[in-house]
């Protein structure tokens, strides 16, 4: 029988079975505790497991996330929940220059087991220091897996096969989706998914959008405007952003022999450029028309809701850019 | 604020140890002054490449206080490290076919002089990001005190790490969860060529760290006897409330930050000065006068340093490239490896 539940709910739920099920599981994080977690992820854990292993900290990203990296080493499973993106960038030292580094400087005689959760987006008229999307930053470091659940099956089932990783896994999760509902089982063992693969969410011929996160439901309302219009769209969410999928990518787009990708980071440098890249290395030959890419604007994220809009993806640009490969 | 960059007066008084004791971290300081120069010597002949930073004229505050802490402790350091490895007890060899690069080494030469690594005696690197460990040392104290485990986390860092974050973010939360750190300042006055005041507006590190909440202590870096005295005292307190204590260790370094750095940023005569304070010969010099120590005995233990140091050289120079086939290892966990 299966149930209806929240992204955040999923999350909650997944969080709630890690630390009921493993003594080393912690979280921590601002307001993970008594406020109950800023975006309620952590509702009621408080009461439940204790000020110890419902960890509030400081506004100290870079020394609560230092910690977790420490506690990991001394045989914890902290999970950290950084609030945002935003405020990752004060953390960034100690997630790229010892997390991800650790295993490799110490000749392999240490691992980082440890999970780092942020939420990632725009969307929400936060104007530009509250909005960004730097998971293609993180996608850039060796040493580090970089996962996008995007559905409420992976918000349920990403969290266990992390913790269970060696290395530190850093989880993005985009602010839109908190409150998207969707069907899950009733049993429990069915809810791991895997965290190597990407995944095709709907099935097409025509061309191949290759995309992630919170663009994943902008894509599939692209895909459903076309098939209107006689476009067969293939929807693949990539869902692990490193170590990408590239075989993946490869299969959906010599079997649609056009591609779109969309990635809410900013064009330059970004996620996008480096899935177009890949198509280029191992399926240039299957192409028919040249990749096309729908990222944000270059330019900060606006407040007002019109320019916000007008800055991110949208499923009217994907359409465009879709039709632009058929014209 | 100026400080005073004269060199404390000569250790006076007696040596309060057995002779055995204290002859043996004579000799681990030794020990490291003969690694420390050959190393020198060795990168002048490119042996040694990259970034290599010597703990000359610090040797006391590596010997003092890692003397002080049990082998079950946890121990993060900087990238000025080799002597807290060997003291800690890594093989000098090991030591010395790391910073060759070699396969033999700790880190199989990934890592380099900025990065010994060792499980085995509990060392946590080795960490090249001035103030980067202060956060791990917070957190093996954060997993120690959740698993109702004993042991502590010593963490030795630099004046120049108080004026980042990392610093001021640690303290405040080894102690606000009354975690089990020695924090552990090694104030050389300089952070590479910037003097301690032209960096920080309040140059009393005890009274940033008191700040915090938590005991400061201070030792005359110099004076072995002093670093171990006020560190056992430390440790005792650390150990007993199970909450942090702040030591800054008063040192200087008698050799260039880097291979790198020409030492325009001071004067010889104030170089000159505090070698007259050099740990290594203060030390040895009062433990003849107490009777404690025979010339024979400081020329053994010499000459057993460098012995040692011979053979670690020739352990490096008979190493193996690790193969360049295998340039992908250890970014990842392997499969079925647990952590």
């Amino acid at each position: 029988m299966s149930r209806t539940l929240s992204y955040r709910e999923a999350m909650r739920e997944a969080m709630h079975e890690a630390l009921a099920n493993d003594p080393r599981v912690f979280l921590m994080g601002e307001d993970v505790g008594r406020y109950g977690g800023t975006y309620a992820f952590s509702k009621g854990f408080l009461d439940e497991f204790g000020p110890e292993r419902i960890r509030d900290t400081p506004l100290s990203e870079l020394g609560f996330v230092g910690a977790a990296i420490g506690a990991a080493l001394g045989g914890m499973r902290p999970i950290v929940e950084v609030m945002t993106v935003n405020f990752s960038l004060l953390a960034l030292d100690q997630i790229v220059n010892t997390a991800a580094l650790y295993r490799h400087m110490s000749g392999g005689q240490f691992s980082v087991p440890l999970v780092v959760r942020m939420t990632t987006g725009a969307g929400r008229q936060l104007a530009a220091q509250h909005s960004h999307s730097l998971e293609g930053w993180y996608a850039h470091i060796p040493g580090i897996k970089v996962l996008a659940p995007a559905t409420i099956e992976d918000a349920r089932g990403m969290l266990a096969p992390a913790l269970a990783d060696p290395d530190p896994v850093v989880i993005f999760e985009h602010a839109g989706l908190f409150n998207m509902e969707g069907e899950l089982p009733d049993t429990r063992d069915d809810l791991t998914v895997d965290i190597r693969s990407a995944r095709v969410r709907r099935i097409g011929t025509d061309v191949a959008i290759i995309t992630h996160g919170g663009s994943l439901s902008k894509a599939l309302a692209a895909a459903g405007q076309l098939a209107a219009e006689g476009i067969s769209a293939e929807v693949v969410d990539l869902r692990v952003l490193r170590p990408l999928d590239t075989a993946a990518i490869a299969a959906a787009v010599a079997k649609c022999r056009r591609a779109v990708v969309v990635d809410e980071g900013w064009k330059s440098g970004s996620l996008a450029a480096e899935v177009m890249a890949r198509i280029m290395e191992n399926v240039f030959y299957e192409l028919d028309a040249p990749v096309a890419r729908v990222c944000s604007e270059e330019v900060p994220i606006p407040y007002a809701k019109h320019l916000e809009d007008a800055a991110l993806p949208q499923p009217e640009k994907i359409v465009a850019a879709v039709k632009g490969l058929f014209a | 604020m100026n400080i005073d960059h004269h060199a404390p007066p000569p250790p006076a008084g007696p040596v309060p140890w057995q002779s055995d004791f204290a002859v043996g971290l004579l000799a681990d300081m030794v020990r490291i002054r003969r690694m420390e120069e050959k190393s020198a010597e060795l990168y002048g002949a490119g042996k040694i490449r990259g970034f290599l930073h010597l703990y000359i004229g610090e040797e006391a505050v590596a010997v003092g206080a890692l003397h002080a802490l049990s082998v079950e402790d946890n121990i993060v350091a900087t990238y000025r490290e080799h002597a807290h490895a060997l003291v800690r007890g890594m093989a000098m060899s090991t030591i010395m076919a790391e910073m060759y690069g070699r396969r033999e080494g700790c880190a199989h030469g990934r890592g380099g002089s900025m990065h010994l690594f060792d499980k085995a005696t509990r060392l946590f690197g080795g960490n090249a990001i001035v103030g980067g460990g202060l956060p791990l040392a917070v957190g093996l104290a954060l997993a120690a005190k959740m698993q109702n485990e004993n042991r502590i986390a010593a963490c030795f860092f630099g004046d120049g790490a108080v004026a980042e974050g990392a610093f001021h973010e640690s303290l405040n939360l080894a102690a606000l969860w009354k975690l089990p750190v020695l924090f552990c300042c090694e104030n050389n006055l300089y952070g590479m060529g910037t003097a301690l005041e032209r960096s920080e507006s309040q140059t009393d590190l005890c009274v940033k760290a008191a700040s915090y909440n938590m005991p400061a202590l201070r030792a005359d870096g110099m004076d072995i006897v002093d670093v171990h005295e006020i560190t056992r005292q430390a440790v005792q307190r650390v150990r007993e409330s199970r909450s942090p204590v702040f030591v800054e260790y008063q040192t200087y370094r008698f050799r260039a930050h880097s291979m790198f750095d020409a030492e325009l940023y001071r004067p010889k005569a104030e170089v000159e000065e505090w070698k007259t304070r050099g740990p290594i010969h203060t030390f040895s010099a009062r433990l003849k006068a107490e009777g404690k120590l025979t010339e024979e005995q400081f020329l053994a233990l010499d000459a057993a340093a460098n012995a040692e140091v011979a053979d670690a050289v020739a352990f490096a120079e008979a190493g193996t490239w690790e193969p360049v086939e295998d340039l992908l290892k250890d970014v990842h966990t392997p499969e079925g490896v647990a952590p």
